[in-house]
């Protein structure tokens, strides 16, 4: 029972960890991040309370 | 275990704020490592930091993904998302207690002198309004006259923004000083609030307010990294709960997302071996066998 319940709990961590990496390479192919460097590269003043 | 946690804390806190050249240059740091996602909070308009924020960014991208849908460039935060949730799924809210810079200051801020309060139990879902709320649902709905969002958490609450970013760029570039109003004080007054509250309380703004905390708080049960309980060898002492920094009973909830793995109950408190780290299942620390080579490595130290 307690094997069993560990199986399934590493084959949900697999799953979850299968559809975040799906999900962070169609950003990848979406180029997302360009946009995000973008961001990353400017001050945004608005974000820290400026403006 | 704690002494080691400390030392990890302060090299992430330098590996995210790396760049200390910006004094020189008086602008933030603009290379490529910037699209590499932090694990902790950590603003990416503070001119050390070396990576982006994923709570930032995800919602940069949320307020403008309608100008972005419209010009079919199809930016929806995939990419961070992505980021977001292989890290949570790795390690849970390991990043809370050993890589994040704001955790760090909230655990220095607690070790000053002085009565301690607990955090009430209602407040810890205030993180998920918030992530929700402020993160995801603000940015994406409430539009100004031009169709932008707003980055609702990082502007009306972001205190570790307020510390890294706010307060450095205001120093650093004194022709700012004039612009800054009601929303400046405001970030500055959750600030003090907070800085206040660490001192009473133990990790209250990673409990109560961080979305990233509450994002990574969903995997705490399934992460590749976590804590496990023997509950054959669990005695139901509660040694456990007295030492908890974020007081949690770990032998009545194992695997509760406001555990941010600390250690501390696996290696100052249990003296029954019931708390074991394991990576993809396999123990790695505490637990039986663990602590059977550590008495033993003890053992022979007292001899010496």
């Amino acid at each position: 029972m307690k094997a069993e319940m560990k199986k399934s709990s590493g084959n949900t961590t697999f799953f979850v960890l299968l559809f975040f990496l799906v999900l962070w390479l169609i950003g990848l192919a979406l180029g997302e991040p360009t946009r995000v460097l973008e961001q990353a590269k400017s001050i945004c003043l608005e974000c820290i309370g400026i403006g | 275990m704690q002494k080691t946690r400390r030392w990890v804390q302060a090299l992430w806190v330098f590996l995210l704020n790396g760049f200390w050249g910006f004094p020189m240059t008086g602008n933030l740091y603009q290379g490529p490592l910037k699209v590499v996602c932090s694990p902790g909070l950590n603003c990416y308009s503070c001119p050390a930091a070396t990576t982006y924020c994923p709570i930032g960014s995800l919602q940069q991208l949320f307020l403008g993904i309608r100008f972005s849908l419209q010009s079919s460039t199809y930016y929806v935060g995939a990419f961070v998302l992505g980021w977001m949730g292989l890290l949570g799924a790795t390690f849970g809210r390991f990043i809370c207690g050993w890589a994040c810079p704001f955790g760090l200051l909230q655990d220095l801020l607690f070790k000053l002198p002085g009565k301690k309060y607990s955090v009430p139990r209602l407040f810890t879902y205030g993180k998920y309004i918030f992530f929700f709320v402020f993160v995801v649902v603000l940015p994406l709905l409430v539009v100004d006259q031009f169709g932008m969002g707003k980055p609702w958490f990082c502007k009306y609450v972001c205190p570790a923004g307020t510390l890294e970013a706010g307060i450095p760029m205001v120093l650093l570039m004194p022709d700012l000083r004039q612009t800054l109003g009601w929303l400046y004080v405001n970030k500055l007054i959750i600030l003090a609030a907070c800085t206040i509250w660490s001192w009473v309380s133990s990790r209250p703004f990673c409990r109560t307010i961080c979305p990233l905390g509450a994002f990574y708080a969903l995997f705490n049960r399934i992460s590749l990294v976590r804590l496990e309980l023997d509950e054959e060898a669990c005695t139901g002492c509660g040694a456990c709960h007295a030492v908890c920094p974020v007081e949690i009973r770990f032998n009545e909830m194992p695997g509760s997302g406001e555990c941010i793995n600390c250690l501390r109950c696996m290696s100052d408190a249990c003296t029954f071996d019931a708390i074991q780290l394991t990576v993809a299942g396999y123990g790695i620390g505490g637990g039986r066998t663990n602590r059977k080579t550590m008495s033993r490595e003890k053992s022979a130290n007292d001899l010496d």
